[in-house]
């Protein structure tokens, strides 16, 4: 599939998503008045690098390391039986109790909003969080649940046939993150 | 972009037939499965809606509780038929049976039988996917898979991994689909077992084959032992429990021949003090215990794999 579509923008490049991570870290202690019950989780598979970093900033801003866990939400999908081909199962590793505490969920592309319903669920599985709030590096709109962001890198208006393409190391064979606007390739339909 | 966990096939009727790429998705489903059965909520809602028909001709406890349990935890209905509370008894044919069931439309149909070949007769016969939960003394696949997994967590991989199989091969489906996986993933296997109970042929594996259980087991990383089916005892396979005992039992002093960080293994149930003594089947080698959790989670990943797509 990705044959088809050809890069139409860069739209961050490293320096900017460092920018943006930096100033979301910042945002995620003051909305939390410091980041005492707060645990960062990461969706599969490249929310978890984000999270990382993420969690890395909190303890350099704040001198305090805040857990970090992996999501993944495949068994929680609403789209399985529409889909031809079977996405493979990871593994999740939520090594703490979320009871009573601020999950942030981080994702980097917010599109429909599926998969932050089905972390949702999964995540109430593990235990009753005090809040769950949510960080996507992108939102590129077109909702299709009532779900919205706290903390967004940037905004991008797309339309529904481009594809938004976070590049994140390691999840991606690149050094830098980037992300990227791809459309479909002219001639082919 | 997603990287497509896909299955070719509908049914899981044998190691035999499953490629090494098949067999190494389904390890891999499979050890996501064992983070799910750690948690607190251990159900979750992938499979909600679908229906899942358990065909037991033969007694099995822990199959088929391990199985009752993945379809809980993946959120499929289950029904059940054993063969004592079946029309079977009425003399209907297995042909009817399971066409009086396919109209009520279960998804997938796990089938133990003891006739070696029933649930691949079953699968060409109905569209639901099919699960050979042990047909005859031919093949336990999910048993198999469980055993792989077990011994993936222990060891990493398989490439060069020396493996003992001992006790009754010739009787012993759980044997067979071991083989064909280990091979598959390249460990190598020796068997072992009084001459009576090793196959007349043993060509189409890759194993070696010895009824020597010292030469068997020395410096192996594995050592799984099997169930003597005493049931067979009556057939005169061997001459008593107490010689196979001093024969082929698995001991302290055996034990001791394979590698220091061998694992040992037996699908159960055990017939302690035979082929194997308990300080051994309790001791810190031992990994007996994990298969049966393991056996939960690669049903789940099956099921997954099978059903859990349009």
């Amino acid at each position: 599939m990705t044959d088809e579509f050809v890069v139409k923008a860069t739209i961050m490049d490293d320096a900017a998503i460092e920018r943006a991570l930096v100033r979301i870290a910042h945002e995620i202690v003051e909305r939390n008045k410091g980041v005492e019950d707060v645990v960062l989780i990461g969706i599969r598979r490249r929310g978890v690098p984000l999270a990382e970093r993420l969690a890395a900033y909190i303890s350099e801003f704040e001198g305090v390391s805040v857990p970090t866990g992996e999501l993944d939400i495949t068994l929680y999908r609403d789209d399985l039986t529409l889909r031809h081909d079977r996405p493979v199962v990871h593994e999740t590793n939520v090594p703490f109790d979320v009871t009573g505490r601020v999950v942030v969920l981080v994702d980097d592309v917010l599109f429909t909003g599926r998969t932050i319903r089905a972390a949702m669920d999964a995540l109430v599985d593990f235990g009753r969080p005090s809040a769950i709030q949510l960080t996507v590096l992108i939102d590129r709109g077109h909702r299709e649940l009532p779900i919205r962001p706290d903390f967004v890198g940037k905004n991008v208006p797309t339309s529904r046939s481009e594809l938004v393409e976070v590049k994140v190391p390691p999840v991606d064979s690149t050094h830098d993150y980037q992300v990227v606007i791809m459309e479909k390739a002219e001639g082919v339909e | 972009m997603t990287e497509a966990g896909q299955l070719q096939r509908k049914d899981i009727l044998g190691l035999e037939e499953l490629s090494r790429q098949e067999i190494e998705l389904i390890l891999q489903t499979a050890q996501s499965m064992t983070e799910v059965l750690q948690r607190t909520i251990k159900q979750v809602p992938t499979l909600r809606g679908r229906t899942v028909l358990n065909l037991f001709y033969e007694p099995s406890t822990r199959t088929k509780g391990s199985f009752d349990l993945a379809c809980k935890y993946m959120s499929c209905g289950t029904i059940s038929v054993s063969k004592a509370s079946s029309s079977l008894v009425k003399g209907e044919s297995l042909r009817d049976t399971v066409r009086n069931i396919e109209v009520m439309g279960p998804e997938a149909i796990i089938m133990r039988h003891p006739s070696p070949g029933a649930p691949h007769y079953l699968a060409r016969m109905v569209s639901s996917s099919v699960i050979n939960a042990g047909d005859g003394a031919h093949e336990h696949p999910t048993q198999g898979l469980l055993d792989l997994l077990t011994i993936q967590q222990h060891k990493g991989g398989f490439e060069g991994l020396e493996v003992a199989i001992i006790g009754d091969i010739l009787h012993s489906r759980v044997a067979r689909s071991d083989i064909w996986g280990l091979n598959k993933l390249g460990a190598r296997v020796t068997v072992c077992g009084p001459a009576s109970l090793l196959p007349p042929v043993m060509d189409q594996f890759d194993c070696r084959v010895t009824t020597d259980v010292e030469e068997a087991v020395r410096g192996v990383d594995v050592i799984y032992v099997l169930r003597v089916q005493s049931e067979r005892q009556q057939q005169s396979f061997f001459p008593s429990l107490r010689e196979y005992h001093r024969l082929y039992g698995i001991d302290v002093r055996r034990l001791a021949l394979a590698d220091s960080d061998a694992l040992l293994m037996h699908p159960g149930p055990m017939n302690r003090g035979i082929e194997i003594t308990t300080d051994v089947a309790d001791g810190p080698q031992s990994v007996i215990l994990q298969q049966v959790p393991n056996g939960v989670a690669v049903r789940m990943a099956l099921l997954y794999l099978l059903l859990g797509g349009g």
